[in-house]
């Protein structure tokens, strides 16, 4: 008798091992059954990279180079455009008589890469540079908390030379920008980058300024609406105690307004600089915004698109 | 005992082998929109399309990320997520919705059947039903084709044209797709 209880518990203690096989497998049988497609879709579109677009609305923050560029194959049709000093009064129209312009064709050869060429009246300068882009603020599936561009600019005087009767070279034309730029879009209206600069040049005033200037530039931009934002630009040179510039140049600053209209950008500006190329703006802004040394510009931007 | 577990199993398998056949995918489809007015013609296209066709419930799902909508002109894409999607704030649209008339079609049989859509589409986190037409082709090699035509209005989505371009954007925007479908296996 005690053997056929043995077996007999043996028996329910499979048929309960069994039972719970059975049910377990009608568990996930009604789980993977209840996985509606709605959430096999979210499984598949999960997690992807999203890279941040418009820190900027355009390539400028007012002077100084956004992290924005040309998309490849895209070309920017540039027309800067500075008046003379609201302080110069009434018989030269607060500045209005007087025009300083800047003309630039920069182009996109790939996503990541821009090259431009431009003119300007200041010194009559010459001007090429490359902007490179190293890295995209993301979110999602890769994360970079801020965006990084390299760029570097010549400027090239061609002036007459003031002394021709002596020997002048033509690398003393030249002056030279290097820039990294760092900057991240922390909303979608506010966007911050910070600039640290040197500039170079070639040939300086006097043997007491140094050839090499470092500096740093802030900017920003604040939008206000969709299509119209409020930026603002302040360069910080670190220049030496005893150089002669120190007493000539102010750094600059400049306040403008970006309104964007399809394919057009304008900014409307007011700054203490003249020149609107590096080594110009900042490190030779000979204007001070407290002297009332101000004055009132603007940039248009076309783009065209190329392919 | 033995019967009835053997049943429950062969029921069971059956139960995922059905589930495992009906159901198809896409994460490749092409979603592409077409503004046309007299002063321009706007086109753009999304290859990375994912969608779930149930051919058993004729339930179908598309999830449309903005961003990868590709314009010939770059700057425009940026103007189209950042001034008129908000894409950072949307980020993705979204259909739900059925194949009305899914009884029939017999799937066994290769040839292309006029099919009847009935869902919700959402954009910009506003949804609004959608009704359409479109066609379902089964071919020899199992996979299933599906194309549709329809148009939306801009205005139903809460997306602003400001006046200024108001002559270059269509108030009604045609919507194509077309999903290459493969079973889901998983």
């Amino acid at each position: 008798m005690a053997l056929p209880m043995i077996n007999l518990i043996a028996i329910m203690r499979m048929k309960n091992q069994l039972c719970s096989i059975v049910l377990v497998f009608m568990l996930t049988g009604t789980i993977s059954r209840s996985q509606s497609l709605m959430d096999l879709l979210d499984e598949e579109t999960g997690n992807q990279v999203e890279y941040t677009t418009a820190t900027f609305k355009s390539s400028r923050i007012i002077n100084g180079h956004s992290i924005e560029r040309m998309q490849a194959g895209q070309l920017d049709f540039r027309i800067h455009h500075r008046f003379g000093t609201l302080n110069s009064g009434a018989y030269e129209f607060w500045g209005l008589d007087q025009a300083n312009i800047h003309l630039g064709l920069e182009y996109g050869i790939t996503d990541w890469v821009m090259i431009g060429i431009g003119r300007g009246t200041y010194q009559k300068t010459f001007d090429g540079f490359v902007h490179f882009s190293i890295l995209r603020q993301s979110s999602g599936k890769k994360t970079m908390p801020l965006s990084l561009s390299a760029y570097t600019t010549m400027a090239i005087n061609s002036l007459k030379w003031e002394n021709p009767e002596q020997e002048n070279y033509f690398s003393s034309r030249l002056a030279y920008t290097f820039h990294i730029m760092i900057a991240r879009k922390f909303s979608e209206r506010l966007s911050l980058q910070l600039s640290p600069s040197l500039v170079h040049k070639n040939m300086v005033e006097t043997l007491l300024d140094a050839n090499d200037l470092f500096s740093v530039g802030m900017g920003g931009r604040f939008k206000l609406t969709k299509r119209l934002s409020i930026n603002g630009e302040y360069y910080y040179v670190f220049r030496p105690q005893h150089s002669t510039d120190a007493d000539l140049f102010y750094n600059s600053l400049s306040l403008g307004l970006d309104i964007e209209t399809g394919g057009h950008v304008f900014s409307l500006l007011i700054t203490n600089s003249q020149p609107m190329v590096e080594k110009g703006f900042i490190t030779e802004t000979a204007g001070s915004w407290l002297d009332g040394d101000i004055r009132f510009g603007f940039n248009i931007s076309r783009v065209f698109a190329l392919k | 005992m033995k019967t009835i577990i053997t049943l429950f199993f062969a029921l069971l398998f059956s139960i995922s082998a059905m589930n495992a056949q009906t159901r198809y995918f896409t994460k490749t489809g092409t979603i592409s929109f077409f503004s046309h007015t007299p002063m321009e013609d706007i086109n753009a296209e999304n290859n990375q399309v994912t969608s779930f066709l149930d051919i058993d419930s004729g339930e179908m799902v598309f999830a449309v990320l903005i961003r990868s909508f590709e314009f010939k002109k770059s700057l425009m894409e940026e103007h189209f997520n950042e001034n008129y999607m908000d894409s950072e704030k949307f980020p993705k649209s979204q259909f739900k919705g059925s194949i009305v008339n899914i009884n029939k079609i017999d799937f066994s049989k290769p040839g292309k059947y006029e099919i009847q859509i009935n869902g919700n589409l959402t954009i910009r986190g506003e949804t609004n039903q959608v009704e359409t037409s479109g066609t379902l082709e089964i071919k020899e090699s199992g996979e299933i084709d599906g194309k549709s035509t329809f148009n939306i209005d801009v205005d139903a989505y809460g997306i602003e044209i400001p006046k200024l371009v108001k002559d270059k954007i269509a108030k009604s925007i045609e919507i194509s797709c077309d999903m290459n479908y493969q079973l889901y296996k998983k």
